[in-house]
């Protein structure tokens, strides 16, 4: 049942040149920094003369565009989660899958793999071009692999946003604007507490958690932030939900 | 024999301390259909949207099929197949892609998605219209499409609201037709203000009015209440009246503003051929005699007015 959501979701994404289009400017902006990356790559290591100055190619490119990635991915994925329910909610549409025999988090979880399926082929196609580097050098897969993965959480974690944000209007640019602006707050947040690392607010910051994987490092504790920040939003959408079915 | 479909006990809605539905209690069997009638704002939509679990009552149960909708939702929803006011289209698909999402998530198992999809369409006249885009439909063609999306699992009660609103007069009749057709294997609840389509599909009638109930019945109960013992006759040469009340069985006589007399006789005797003959022979210019029908708006108002004035 969650993954009859999942795939009208998904019908709904590509029936509209939305998705195609999202999908070709995000390749086309991942590839021209891949690209980039490279050139920058011969420049600087052909100035490098001493052996500690030297790094791989797999950290210099990924470091770069991951990097970018999860910034873009800031703008991408509001764009795409502001109109998961708030459109439905303005189209009436919302009352066909509360007549269906669904449970309220059948459809939560259905629309929010909906989304992440969606770009898990960006992040699908990012990695693919990574690997192409093996061709004429040996890549270090796994630096590549926690930074897909690392990419892949702090993505569905913004969409989990984006799915709560959009339950709460009927405006889809509003849930775009509110979304937006709460995940850059997050993300930022440990630049705004520079100057205490160790306190609690900053260590809610979404970047303080992607930074260990874009280094290469699995830590559990972040992909259970990650999770557990996924798992939060979800519920309160739930609830949000359940709120629309008491009250009316 | 016949099988309870939809019981609804004591159903309450309460919006911020107003009752918008209060007390509605009625059972529904299998093969009737129920027209719910009232004037705007009522309670109708909010019973609907009660009997199909899109609100949570205040107080009161809903059974489909001896299935609690509150405690078995998942359940009790997958009988039911449920239009409301709105159709709930997805714009951005084509009829046959609706559909097909329609039939999975009712649970239409996934190789008799394309069959149930065909057999949807033919019901209510969308075959031609498989591929075109929601969008691009007229507003009949998306009430059909709606129609469509509620009965497409078969389900065993289809609630309709207000299903013929903003379709031609063709159309109408297409959907009234289809809505006794399925009455014959389904239950089905429709809502709407338009009397004479209650009359013409309906089995049982239920009246709602501010939120309760004032009339539950058979439809042949609210017919009789409008065949009055009333006969409209038209005499271009009237006599008194009071020659009129010697024919047998003619009770009082009524001039109206129009001309017309309007004659009530006694329950049962039907004195319009005595009449019809007393005209002719006495050469009183008879060119019209029938009978005297309140409207079903009339009853309406009564119905709902009676309410008021308790």
């Amino acid at each position: 049942m969650i993954f009859n959501i999942t795939r009208k979701e998904l019908k709904s994404l590509f029936s509209s040149p939305m998705g195609w289009v999202v999908l070709a400017l995000l390749q086309f902006v991942f590839g021209t920094f891949f690209l980039n990356g490279i050139e920058q790559y011969f420049q600087t290591m052909s100035g490098a003369i001493r052996p500690e100055q030297r790094i791989g190619v797999t950290e210099f490119v990924g470091a770069n565009i991951f990097g970018i990635a999860s910034f873009v991915m800031l703008f991408a994925v509001p764009l795409l989660s502001m109109r998961l329910i708030s459109d439905e909610r303005r189209q009436q549409t919302l009352t066909f899958l509360f007549s269906a025999p669904l449970s309220l988090t059948e459809i939560v979880v259905g629309k929010f793999l909906g989304l992440v399926t969606f770009l898990s082929i960006v992040i699908f196609f990012l990695a693919a071009m990574m690997s192409t580097l093996n061709f004429w050098a040996e890549i270090d897969f796994g630096y590549i692999a926690a930074n897909v993965i690392g990419l892949w959480l702090l993505v569905a974690s913004f969409s989990s946003l984006g799915v709560y944000v959009s339950s709460l209007t009927q405006q889809p640019i509003v849930a775009g604007i509110i979304s937006f602006i709460a995940l850059f707050a997050l993300l930022l947040l440990d630049n705004f507490m520079a100057g205490d690392p160790t306190g609690t607010m900053s260590y809610l910051s979404l970047m303080r958690h992607f930074e260990p994987f874009s280094r290469g490092l699995l830590d559990t504790r972040d992909v259970a932030y990650f999770l557990l920040f996924i798992v939060t939003f979800l519920t309160l959408t739930v609830r949000r939900l359940d709120a629309d079915r008491l009250r009316g | 024999m016949t099988t309870v479909t939809v019981e609804a006990r004591e159903l309450t809605r309460i919006y911020g301390g107003r009752e918008a539905v209060r007390d509605v209690s009625f059972t529904l069997n299998k093969g009737e259909v129920l027209g719910f009638l009232g004037p705007n704002g009522a309670g109708k939509s909010t019973s609907m949207k009660m009997l199909t679990g899109n609100l949570a009552p205040s107080k009161g149960s809903v059974k489909i099929c001896g299935i609690d909708m509150i405690e078995n939702p998942k359940e009790a929803k997958a009988l039911i197949g449920y239009l409301p006011e709105q159709p709930p289209l997805y714009r951005e698909l084509t009829v046959d892609e609706f559909l097909a999402i329609a039939a999975r998530l009712h649970r239409v198992s996934g190789s008799h998605v394309k069959k149930a999809v065909r057999i949807a369409k033919e019901r209510c006249g969308l075959t031609e219209m498989g591929g075109r885009l929601i969008e691009n439909l007229s507003k009949g063609y998306q009430q059909r499409v709606g129609i469509a999306q509620a009965i497409i699992h078969n389900p065993m009660v289809v609630i309709l609201d207000e299903p013929t609103v903003g379709l031609d007069p063709i159309q109408i009749r297409d959907i009234r037709n289809l809505i006794k057709e399925l009455g014959g294997e389904h239950s089905v609840i429709l809502s709407t203000h338009i009397l004479p389509e209650v009359e013409m599909v309906c089995d049982r009638v239920q009246i709602i009015h501010k939120g309760q109930m004032v009339f539950n019945g058979s439809i042949d109960v609210l017919k009789q209440q409008r065949h009055g013992n009333r006969l409209l006759v038209g005499l271009s040469r009237a006599p008194a009246n009071e020659e009129l009340l010697k024919i047998p069985g003619v009770t009082s006589v009524e001039t109206l503003p129009s001309g017309l007399l309007r004659v009530r006789h006694a329950e049962g005797g039907a004195p319009a051929e005595q009449l019809v003959q007393a005209a002719v022979n006495q050469n009183w210019g008879l060119y019209q005699i029938n009978p005297d029908q309140t409207s079903l708006e009339e009853v309406f108002v009564q119905l709902t007015f009676q309410e008021q004035a308790a």
